[in-house]
């Protein structure tokens, strides 16, 4: 029909005029670039960031005496021994730690979870006031136990409960509970809200409600991001031994302290294995699981 | 009386737009063991009024009676224990993907069983038996330990029927049951559904999308159109007008008219 060709015409040659004008989003980006990089400069600035350092003849000769004696790596059976103990300290610290970090992760975010309320049911989705309000505290309570870092518990746990690695288990049982709660409480509140909903309207209690309804779709997601977490819990753990709190970190800050540089790169070594091997089981966890 | 609405209102407030009135001075009484059908145009309320009748959806104004209990006067728990007597076949079966079909069917039960069995059940399937009998009654028996994401449309439909006739309601309701479902299979559950009503004495009602299936399954019709009941009688008793009259096409008799109300389920924002 010759009306519609000539409309298509029209709409082709409006395209093409289009395409000869400059990408609308170009300058916006532009200016956003430029805003980052204004921000960098004061960042470097108050941070002190001096990379000439590095190359001060007092901090070199102190990285070329570490560094010279790196290798070969240590590997005397006492030191190995040594090793040995330390390294099933470091896992024993991270399992633990999250093993009891777990249970109360779980908890908290049961209770402070939107996805169970029952009122949302026949309110669009919107809990009820005293629902919500109650969930505050909550919140705010996995906040607190978060936003301090777990390096700070263990300095605070290692004064109260002495060197050793039961301050290490703690520090990672109190942060990581504010983290995994977190975390748990939106991944409730993300997948299907549907099949809870249909529960609660067929009269089964909110329990039930999250058991049948919500943890088919959440426990995989739930899972993964507990061995993730696991993971960060062993790095962490040889952190947290810097301030006495156990495991590998221990070893670590005294074979440091010591300029001990093959020491430290066979501690090193055994920390790669360690990532790589929960690398490796959170892999095959998510392969069965997803 | 199994469901008493007296001068029930529900408005659907839309954030962005202006509040749809959903259903509009409701009068309607069910006897118990009635079999009911809902007709009516896309939009016009019936997954509303459904969502009512199982207390998902609070009325705005008027009273609504459910098995001889006010439900929006009850408590918390005194609530739940209606519902569970109360069960809702969903347009979108609400089944976890993950889960398998034995456990979803199951768990049409939790209102019912203790803390105690429903954790027990989902450890170890405790009544394998009687859901392999529902299941079977809906042809779906050798999918009993299926995944639920291994089921087509049709059979996640079945399955979540099969849930709340295990479930053992005494008010069935049913949100446009049988629309994944083939001819010859919608058929069957229909014909399932109201057997299994009137076996039980129990009350059913059901939204329909096709009108041939409501007037052949169901001794009472009730056409709703734009949130009001355009005419409630029995099945035999419809004339070919007032069908005419319940799916007419008001943009096509009059372009200069509004259009209807959109149905609520797919809101903007």
């Amino acid at each position: 029909m010759p009306p519609n060709t000539s409309h298509d015409m029209s709409s082709t040659n409006a395209q093409t005029a289009q395409f000869r004008q400059r990408d609308p989003a170009a300058a916006p980006r532009l200016l956003l670039a430029l805003t980052f990089l204004l921000l960098l400069w004061p960042g470097l600035h108050y941070s002190e960031l001096d990379l000439s350092v590095l190359f001060d003849s007092d901090s070199s000769s102190a990285m070329g005496a570490l560094l010279g004696n790196a290798w070969p790596p240590a590997h005397d059976q006492a030191f190995l021994e040594l090793l040995w103990h330390s390294t099933l300290e470091t896992l024993a610290i991270a399992i633990a730690g999250i093993a009891l970090a777990l249970p109360v992760a779980l908890l908290a975010a049961l209770l402070a979870t939107r996805a169970l309320s029952r009122a949302a049911l026949h309110q669009n989705g919107s809990p009820a006031l005293a629902g919500r309000l109650l969930r505050w505290p909550l919140r705010a309570l996995l906040i607190l136990l978060r936003s301090v870092p777990e390096i700070v518990w263990a300095l605070l746990l290692v004064r109260a409960v002495g060197l050793g690695p039961s301050a290490g288990v703690l520090a990672i049982a109190i942060s990581y509970s504010g983290m995994l709660g977190k975390v748990f409480m939106e991944i409730f509140e993300s997948v299907d809200q549907r099949p809870a909903r249909a529960l609660v309207g067929a009269g089964a209690p909110r329990l039930m409600a999250f058991l049948y309804g919500i943890l088919p779709n959440a426990a995989a997601e739930m899972l993964s991001y507990t061995v993730y977490r696991w993971e960060c819990a062993l790095r962490a753990s040889v952190v947290m031994g810097f301030v006495g709190a156990g495991g590998l970190g221990q070893q670590l800050e005294l074979s440091l302290r010591m300029f001990a540089g093959d020491e430290v790169l066979t501690i090193l070594l055994v920390f790669l294995l360690l990532v790589l091997l929960a690398d490796q089981l959170s892999r095959l966890l998510r392969k069965r699981l997803v | 009386m199994s469901i008493a609405l007296r001068r029930v209102q529900v408005t659907h407030s839309a954030a962005c737009a202006s509040p749809v009135q959903a259903l509009a001075e409701i009068n309607l009484e069910i006897a118990g063991g009635e079999r009911v059908a809902i007709i009516g145009p896309s939009g016009a309320g019936k997954s509303t009024l459904l969502r009512l009748l199982a207390t998902a959806q609070r009325p705005d104004s008027g009273t609504v009676e459910l098995l001889q209990q006010q439900p929006w006067a009850l408590g918390g728990g005194s609530l739940q224990k209606l519902r569970a007597r109360i069960g809702l076949i969903q347009q979108a079966p609400p089944l976890p993907p993950r889960q398998r079909v034995v456990t979803a069917v199951a768990a049409g039960r939790a209102g019912q069983w203790s803390r105690c069995k429903s954790l027990l059940n989902l450890i170890y399937p405790l009544d394998v038996a009687g859901i392999h009998l529902v299941l079977g009654r809906l042809d779906l028996a050798d999918k009993i330990f299926d995944r639920c994401d291994q089921l087509s449309g049709g059979q996640l439909q079945r399955a979540a029927i099969a849930r709340t006739l295990y479930q053992q309601p005494e008010l069935i309701l049913a949100d446009e049951p049988v629309s994944a479902m083939d001819p010859v299979l919608a058929e069957h559950t229909l014909a399932l559904l109201n057997r299994e009503a009137q076996q039980r004495s129990a009350t059913l009602v059901v939204s329909l999308h096709n009108l041939e299936l409501a007037l052949r399954h169901f001794p009472r019709v009730i056409g709703l159109r734009r949130g009001r009941i355009l005419f409630d009688r029995a099945a035999a008793e419809i004339g070919e007008g007032e069908l005419e009259l319940l799916y007419a096409n008001e943009q096509l008799l009059a372009p200069q008219q509004s259009p209807l109300p959109q149905p609520p389920a797919n809101r903007c924002c």
